[in-house]
């Protein structure tokens, strides 16, 4: 999506953040530069503990950092005193992996919440703008419900209503899926990617889980103890993962554990490639091509083909014998297809 | 059967009873208006809270440990001289409130500490994403949020207030505390004993009944 403007809504400079638990001092963030651009939407990777979530509240100074800047739409937000943080806050939305509504209130009351902090609205208004926005959702008949009566996928759709109820132009997510099950996460990651195209929204989401990044993200960080190991679009950094922790997270997508499958193919003869189809190309009908006009045999040893948010890819592991391999490798590279010798 | 019960003074306990009930409802409102905020700031001003002031909470900490360790006869003889300045009497049902509520007071913030503890940390960190105030989060959330466990702690002080108003007997406080001492113990007429004993327990199963229900309420979970 949008990378048109380049200039970046969100930007972190050498942010540091170091905690102290106990005696000891520990470093959650050493030196971490963020660029998100408008209209993307951007995904942070980390197991748990890499610091992804105090990165993430980097950006509305939920935490404050040690040392370092932080820019949002233009402003450091390090330079504002208490009202104008908090107007600066109201122009960020943020959901949370555990929703945190108000139990006590109905769906309604939660959504018009921010409207009143923000202040400046009448009743009326606020009630028309709270429908629209359950309405945008898919809540219009919800609004009377208290959160405990809502399924997890509906509570989470309050929360992006809530966030969303001042009309930020940036939306934080907490994990906000991690909470639910696949079929829901699939629902709500859909609504995001909606929002981002038809609002522009920005996106910065956290999670632990490359499919969520792989479904609905522009551009992703991986991040590992307080630092950002790896960071580049989507299909990138998921089909050609440099850092081991990368690695990692994609195996983990795939459940393929890339050792185990090499061992696996010991006994198949000749060599094996990995083939890396992207965009509509993927589609196109050319192994049997190659093999043709090659003279090569091949067998598919395992594959994958798929989508990275809206670009078709496939990856194929494959064993060749016989017929002109430097032939074929020409060929499918003519065809912008990657080819890597895995043996 | 009917002369022990034309023995007792029904008008002396009905008279009782009133009083019983104007202590209790006088010192469990000022309990209320003064207790709430109290509760409110020490859990505001605790570690890692919105208003973290470590010196500010260890001192409130001290003032509500030492009331509630000093035992309620006690505080009732102690703050005669307050009470005489607040009240202008220490006697009746006026010098009762003043005791009643300094003893109370405390014994209810730690309540409503507890009960803002136990609302999820979530809450807090959502209303300040919004660009909420301390100010906005305690009234629009945290105290919502923590209404049946506020409740709740309303109910066991005011019960725990029939009990003291029952001891403030021993000053001269008046009410069915009163009553039991001065006829029940002092002119052993073990019958007018028997019927506060009774009132009073009547008392405080409705004061149960009645928090048990504005619990149920207010919860939405």
């Amino acid at each position: 999506m949008g990378r048109r403007c380049a200039r970046p809504v969100i930007e972190l400079e050498r942010a540091h953040k170091t905690y102290a638990v106990g005696r000891q001092r520990i470093a959650a963030l050493r030196g971490v530069d963020l660029r998100v651009e408008a209209g993307e939407v951007f995904g942070i990777i980390g197991a748990s503990g890499a610091g992804k979530s105090t990165l993430l509240r980097l950006i509305n100074l939920l935490e404050r950092p040690d040392a370092g800047a932080v820019r949002v739409a233009g402003q450091d937000l390090l330079a504002l005193d208490d009202a104008g943080l908090r107007a600066a806050r109201q122009r960020i939305g943020m959901i949370f992996q555990h929703f945190n509504l108000l139990s006590s209130k109905t769906v309604a009351e939660n959504v018009a919440w921010p409207l009143k902090i923000a202040g400046g609205r009448t009743a009326a208004d606020i009630a028309q703008r709270v429908e629209a926005l359950l309405a945008r959702v898919g809540l219009a008949d919800q609004s009377h419900k208290y959160p405990a009566q809502l399924s997890g996928g509906q509570k989470q759709r309050v929360g992006i209503a809530r966030a969303l109820a001042t009309g930020p132009r940036v939306l934080l997510c907490d994990e906000a899926t991690s909470a639910l099950d696949p079929e829901t996460t699939r629902a709500i990651l859909t609504l995001l990617a909606e929002l981002n195209r038809e609002l522009g929204l920005t996106i910065v989401l956290i999670t632990h889980e490359m499919e969520v990044v792989r479904r609905v993200c522009d551009r992703v960080a991986v991040i590992d103890g307080g630092v950002i190991v790896e960071q580049g679009p989507v299909a990138d950094v998921f089909l050609h993962p440099q850092h081991a922790v990368t690695r990692r997270f994609v195996q983990e997508a795939e459940q393929v554990d890339e050792g185990q499958r090499l061992d696996d193919f010991a006994h198949v003869p000749g060599h094996v490639l990995q083939l890396t189809f992207r965009g509509e190309r993927t589609y196109d009908p050319l192994l049997g091509e190659v093999a043709r006009r090659t003279g090569l045999d091949f067998g598919i040893l395992s594959g994958r083909i798929d989508r990275i948010k809206d670009e078709p890819y496939g990856q194929l592991t494959i064993s060749v014998a016989g017929g002109d391999l430097a032939a074929a490798r020409a060929l499918l590279e003519a065809r912008g297809v990657r080819v890597e010798v895995l043996r | 059967m009917d002369a022990l019960l034309n023995a007792i003074d029904w008008a002396e306990i009905g008279l009782a009873t009133w009083d019983t009930l104007l202590m209790l409802g006088g010192s469990l409102l000022f309990t209320v208006l003064l207790g709430l905020p109290l509760g409110v700031a020490l859990f505001l001003f605790d570690r890692g809270q919105l208003l973290a002031a470590p010196r500010v909470y260890a001192l409130l900490s001290l003032v509500v440990n030492v009331l509630r360790s000093l035992p309620f006869v006690i505080l009732l003889i102690v703050l005669i001289p307050f009470t005489l300045l607040v009240a202008g009497t220490s006697l009746g049902v006026a010098g009762a409130i003043p005791p009643l509520v300094v003893g109370a007071t405390p014994f209810l913030a730690r309540l409503v500490e507890g009960a803002l503890r136990g609302v999820d940390r979530g809450i807090v960190e959502a209303g300040l994403a919004m660009g909420a105030s301390t100010w906005q989060i305690v009234w629009q959330a945290l105290l919502p949020e923590a209404r049946p466990a506020l409740w709740s702690a309303v109910t066991v002080t005011a019960i725990t207030l029939v009990g003291y108003t029952a001891m403030s007997g021993v000053i001269g406080g008046g009410g069915l505390g009163d009553l039991a001492i001065r006829f029940g113990y002092q002119r052993f007429q073990t019958e007018v004993m028997v019927v506060t004993v009774v009132l009073l327990l009547l008392l405080v199963q409705l004061l149960q009944m009645l928090g048990d229900w504005l619990v149920r309420r207010c919860t939405h979970r």
